[in-house]
């Protein structure tokens, strides 16, 4: 399941790519929603975890548009709200994620995203 | 403590697994059971924490990933599950529908692309390697084809894979994180658990010890201490 919190913590890994390595960019993607448990308290604890400006750019790569540029200083519900959906309701199915710096390609194939290097890439 | 009347958890429901699966996928076993008894045995613990993060390293079935989505309020955290094998991140994520529990499977080795942004911050890591000795060729080998001798096949010692994520597990985990390793006696635990306090300054704990046919088993637990508050 590539959920856009996976994502986030998802970094190319490959020999030599270590900076500029994140976040991974979406390509052709088949996204599928499907409805997930609110739990304000997990996202309030999960919000310092995660990369602002790279969820929000993803998001929008992949058509959703719903958070802010800027991480909000005041944490409401309707905020929460939005938070919970881009983070974990959009299910991407199908596509690919290319590293930004070296490019290379990590393949998603039914909702589960191969992160594996072959054996020359391995760092 | 109440927890001694509490009532066990089941087992997570396989019944959507079948002989197919089983000849690509390990089949829960003695070692797999122990795993989810030790996890159950710690609950409470394990709940107090209110772990976020949980990685499960070479999740297989993912019978042990959906035994802890069960154990903790589901909701709460993020179940993140490797496994180098295709099949299996398959099986993970159907065992998870089949039992209400949201996971992540990645077909990845370890850690590996976790490892830049789960700095610190794995609550929960979990590791039921391939711990049987063998010759290295063989361990090697199983992981290049990621098949299911990469489920068994430990390479000296069945240390080899162990050995690699034992020398990342203090940079993983969170203060306060836990990581629950399976083993065999011919893996050394004393000297493992030495190796970590030494080089790491992790305690560790060994949580339950069991004769399953052959095989001597044991779940050991490490802790990083949590923060100062």
């Amino acid at each position: 399941m590539v959920r856009l919190i996976t994502h986030n913590l998802l970094a190319c890994h490959a020999k030599g790519c270590n900076a500029n390595n994140f976040p991974l960019q979406f390509k052709d993607v088949e996204i599928e929603i499907r409805e997930a448990e609110f739990n304000p308290d997990f996202l309030r604890g999960f919000l310092p975890k995660i990369e602002w400006k790279a969820l929000v750019d993803s998001a929008r790569q992949i058509g959703d548009t719903s958070l802010p540029a800027e991480q909000p200083e005041m944490v409401d519900d309707d905020f929460l709200k939005s938070l919970h959906h881009v983070l974990l309701e959009l299910h991407i199915e199908e596509g690919s994620m290319t590293c930004p710096n070296c490019s290379h390609v990590y393949p998603i194939s039914n909702g589960i995203p191969n992160m594996l290097l072959a054996e020359h890439e391995i760092a | 403590m109440a927890s001694i009347f509490e009532p066990s958890l089941p087992t997570p429901d396989l019944s959507h697994l079948t002989r197919a699966d089983y000849e690509h996928v390990y089949e829960p076993a003695e070692d797999t059971f122990l795993l989810l008894d030790a996890l159950e045995k710690d609950a409470q613990e394990l709940r107090q924490l209110k772990p976020q993060v949980c990685l499960e390293i070479g999740s297989g079935s993912g019978c042990v990933s959906s035994f802890l989505g069960a154990l903790l309020p589901s909701s709460s955290a993020l179940y993140l599950c490797t496994d180098i094998n295709q099949h299996a991140c398959r099986c993970t994520k159907a065992t998870g529908s089949q039992n209400k529990v949201t996971l992540e499977p990645i077909i990845a080795s370890l850690a590996s692309p976790l490892q830049h942004r789960l700095a610190n911050q794995i609550d929960i890591l979990v590791f039921n390697p391939p711990y049987v000795p063998t010759t290295s060729d063989e361990a090697d080998a199983a992981q290049v084809t990621s098949g299911i001798s990469g489920a068994w096949a430990g390479g000296k010692s069945g240390m080899e894979l162990t050995n690699i994520l034992l020398s990342s597990v203090p940079k993983l985990l969170s203060p306060g994180g836990r990581f629950y390793l399976v083993g065999v006696v011919q893996n050394g635990v004393e000297e493992i658990r030495q190796r970590m306090r030494q080089a790491h300054g992790l305690d560790s704990e060994i949580v339950l010890e069991r004769r399953a046919g052959r095989e001597r088993l044991w779940v050991v637990k490490f802790f990083k201490a949590a923060a100062p508050s």
